[in-house]
């Protein structure tokens, strides 16, 4: 009966610090852009 | 009672208007919430207020009787009682993340190299690092022997992992085709002995793809990158050839043949990808209108950045544009939804945003690993923190001829840059999606890895709302129909 917040995403993000840090996933200025850095927009492997 | 107490409002929730919503993204979380608009007059009230009187910080109860004066005590009740039980859910106003510096394997597990096969280049684009192809070198080609040994260096120093990432760079890397195709085999061949998969990528300006290349590095599975800025005018104002001539009328058609071959290229560039990629600057803040160029000759995965330039470049941005930009980055979300609806679908690679699905923790705060997890190796040998860094002595980590483990002082000092050794990132709510920006950048602008490349940031920032903004409307329309 929520009226005045509407949740879309829900996320866990700072629970994968425990959990985190396999290193499978790539490099992140390997791919599209080879002058910045952003994470966020990778993928995980596991 | 919403607990608040030492917790900075600014730091961990993000609000802003975009599209006509009011968007609050909760950083610890990575959640996305809509407000109506009396809760973000409320949240905003609360944040200037702890803004203005820093004391305010840790008084809750003070500073939660002061806000929502213009709101009838229901209201106010009613949206109180909302974001408490968010914040029991760990969705807004949530926990904020252990500060816990990411820890690596000593020595260092190398997973990615950038291959400089060619410092040399058949065009000369103005705003280019590399200074037209050399750096600060000769231009010069990498021999397959050395090729050879940085395969080796990569094959040893990535210890038990099994991906390796191996991207063919320069200059422009197709100068250098049969060292490239020799490498290849050499790379696949070693791999398989040593039970690793190797993945190869290039980036090309597209003068030398012909058909028969575009056919190889098909069926090779090569991932490849290409670069076009835009609209004719546009492209051929900063890409020219030696002889000042533009090059969109050589590469398109090229372009268009291999982006053709692989229609389901991933938006997130993994497996076996391509993405077209354009640098806009000062000549084109509008550059909205050279992705929707790109988009209507059907390339599909798209990528434009800022160009990083010196103040003293004519094409470099100056404080007037920033508007402009912004602007220009608010239209191309618009249009990624029109286009969309229009069943012309693109992607812009930076309006890509993992959020419950994106990478971990650890990941979001080191970033790009360049120095320690990726490294370039030019066609001498020697090895750099990253392409960028390519040419500068002092940066410069050893080379794949000597036996020596890479030069464990600049290790460390990358390994460091991450984001809770950066003053301006701790406290920023961009820090787990941009990681701390570009070591690069950071380098040239402010002589330091650990102080930000401000104008950098802000543009950032903006990506970030426009692509948190589409990542709700995508939900929403996935919910209305
Ligand atoms: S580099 Fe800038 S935008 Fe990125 S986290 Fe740091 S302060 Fe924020
Ligand atoms: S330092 Fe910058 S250019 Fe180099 S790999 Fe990292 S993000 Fe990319």
């Amino acid at each position: 009966m929520t009226t005045h917040i509407k949740t879309i995403v829900k996320g866990n993000l700072a629970s994968t610090i425990k959990n985190g840090g396999c290193g499978q996933c790539q490099t992140s200025c390997q791919s599209a852009c080879k002058t910045s850095c952003t994470v966020g927009n990778q993928v995980c492997e596991k | 009672m919403l607990r608040i107490k030492d917790y900075s409002i600014k730091k961990n929730v993000h609000i802003y208007h975009q599209g006509g919503l009011n968007i609050a993204y909760d950083v610890n979380s990575g959640s996305l919430h809509v407000l109506d608009d009396h809760t973000y007059g409320f949240i905003e009230e609360m944040r200037n207020l702890q803004d203005e009187d820093p004391s305010m910080l840790h008084a809750e109860e003070k500073l939660l009787t002061k806000v929502g004066r213009n709101l009838s005590p229901t209201v106010k009740k009613e949206i109180l009682l909302e974001l408490e039980e968010l914040q029991n859910q760990n969705l807004l106003f949530s926990s904020e993340a252990e500060e816990i510096e990411p820890c690596y394997p000593n020595p260092p597990l190398i997973k990615a190299i950038c291959l400089h096969v060619a410092h040399d280049c058949n065009l000369r684009c103005r705003y280019c690092f590399a200074g037209t192809g050399p750096f600060k070198g000769r231009r010069e080609l990498m021999t397959s022997e050395t090729g050879k040994r940085a395969l080796d260096f990569l094959f040893k120093h990535s210890g038990n992992r099994r991906q390796c990432e191996v991207d063919f760079f320069g200059g422009e890397p197709l100068l250098n085709m049969s060292v490239i195709k020799e490498l290849i085999s050499y790379g696949k061949t070693v791999a398989r002995q040593a039970g690793k998969e190797i993945k190869f990528t290039l980036t090309t300006n597209a003068v030398l793809l012909d058909k028969a290349i575009a056919d190889y590095l098909e069926k090779e599975g090569v991932s490849v990158v290409l670069s076009l800025d835009g609209r004719k005018e546009v492209n051929d104002k900063m890409r020219p050839f030696p002889n000042g001539k533009g090059s969109y009328e050589n590469i398109v058609p090229q372009i268009l043949y291999f982006t053709k071959l692989r229609p389901s290229s991933s938006p997130y560039a993994v497996g076996q990808y391509y993405y077209v990629r354009g640098t806009y600057t000062r000549y084109n803040t509008d550059f909205y209108n050279d992705v929707l160029h790109m988009a209507d000759l059907g390339i599909k995965r798209i990528s434009v950045e800022p160009v990083i330039a010196s103040p003293d470049d004519d094409y470099a941005f100056r404080e007037e544009d920033i508007d402009k930009i912004k602007e220009s980055y608010d239209i191309l979300g618009e249009e990624v939804l029109e286009y969309k609806q229009k069943g012309r679908e693109f992607s812009f690679f930076h309006f890509n945003a993992g959020l419950n699905e994106g990478p971990c923790l650890p990941k979001r705060l080191s970033g790009c690993g360049a120095g320690h997890e990726y490294v370039a190796i030019s066609p001498d040998g020697s090895i750099y923190p990253c392409h960028q860094f390519v040419g500068q002595e002092d940066y410069k980590l050893g080379t794949v001829y000597q036996g020596n483990p890479l030069k464990e002082e600049l290790v460390r000092k990358f390994r460091g840059a991450h984001v809770y050794n950066k003053e301006d990132c701790r406290i920023c709510w961009a820090r787990f999606s941009c990681s701390g920006g570009c070591h690069a950048a950071n380098a040239a602008f402010n002589g330091e890895l650990t102080k930000v490349y401000s104008l950098g940031c802000e543009l950032q920032k903006k990506r970030l709302e426009v692509a948190y903004y589409l990542k709700i409307k995508e939900a929403q329309q996935i919910e209305t129909v």
